[in-house]
């Protein structure tokens, strides 16, 4: 499985898939949020933030991994993967990481959108789709 | 390239529109105020989404000195086709920011005719400021002034939360 998730300090955006177990991955989500702030004032770092790895969030029946994502704009990506799901190689979740920006890029570019809100754009949803479907 | 042209004469166009707009209700004290703040957010919304377009390939800031170079430089360079000439700061969150030959003023003079006139057109600019560091995470309020056309300067002060 798979699932996307847009943040500034709360979420604008959450798509997985499958959809249930929901309460289990808004609680991951928030805790890579820490783990992203961290990075955030490590200061002096020249690169954009672009992946964390393996929270340590070992389920007893699950492993998951969560990958991370920061722009400029302190605008949050976060998107969490089954273990089990190998075949996603690190360059591209990097490309999936471009894509989500750039798609939020333009959203944010959209005068029908306030910054802030939820993001309701279709076409946003269908880039998220594809991405979805290529990982799954 | 003609596009330059194209947003002048579109914003001349925005400030005579607001205006006319506000023109028609009677308060009229009320008109300047309400004129410069409609203008003001609108640059707002726009300093945000071009924001988030310009910075989508830089590495992060450093800190807001670094902020403000990159407005002063590669904003200002991207949207009026030159640099900020000036840039002065306190090192306590106050930037000034000269511009000696604002793109949107060089029409008008070059010298004070129409100075009285020259704060409806700055309006813009300063929501998009505003706009572009509300988005880059630094609240701030941005005035401008103008002593001699066409050059103007920008004020600059963050907010510490």
């Amino acid at each position: 499985f798979i699932r996307f998730v847009v943040l500034i300090n709360y979420p604008l955006y959450i798509r997985s898939v499958p959809t249930q177990g929901e309460l289990k991955f808004h609680y991951t989500v928030h805790t890579s949020l820490d783990v992203v702030e961290e990075k955030i004032s490590g200061v002096g770092k020249a690169l954009a933030d672009q992946r964390e790895l393996y929270l340590g969030l070992l389920y007893p029946t699950e492993d998951y991994k969560v990958y991370g994502y920061v722009t400029n704009s302190k605008v949050k990506f976060v998107i969490v993967v089954d273990s089990s799901n190998t075949s996603l190689r690190d360059n591209e979740i990097r490309s999936m990481f471009r894509k989500l920006h750039n798609s939020f890029t333009d959203v944010m570019c959209n005068p029908f959108y306030n910054p802030g809100d939820p993001i309701q754009s279709k076409a946003f949803d269908s880039i998220v789709s594809t991405m979805m479907v290529q990982a799954c | 390239m003609a596009d330059n042209a194209l947003f002048e004469f579109l914003h001349m166009e925005i400030v005579a529109h607001v205006y006319k707009e506000q023109a028609t209700r009677e308060d009229i004290d009320k008109e300047r105020v309400t004129c410069v703040s409609t203008l003001e957010l609108m640059g707002f919304r726009v300093g945000q989404g071009l924001i988030e377009r310009f910075t989508k390939d830089c590495p992060t800031f450093k800190d807001d000195l670094d902020i403000m170079k990159f407005l002063c430089k590669d904003l200002w360079s991207t949207i009026f086709k030159k640099q900020i000439d000036n840039l002065r700061t306190n090192h306590q969150g106050t930037y000034v920011l000269q511009d000696n030959k604002f793109a949107l003023l060089t029409q008008f003079s070059s010298g004070k005719q129409y100075l009285e006139e020259a704060p409806k057109y700055l309006a813009f600019s300063c929501g998009l400021i505003r706009g572009a560091l509300s988005n880059l995470g630094l609240e701030s309020v941005v005035t401008a002034e103008v002593s001699l056309m066409p050059s103007c300067k920008f004020q600059v002060v963050i907010q510490k939360l």
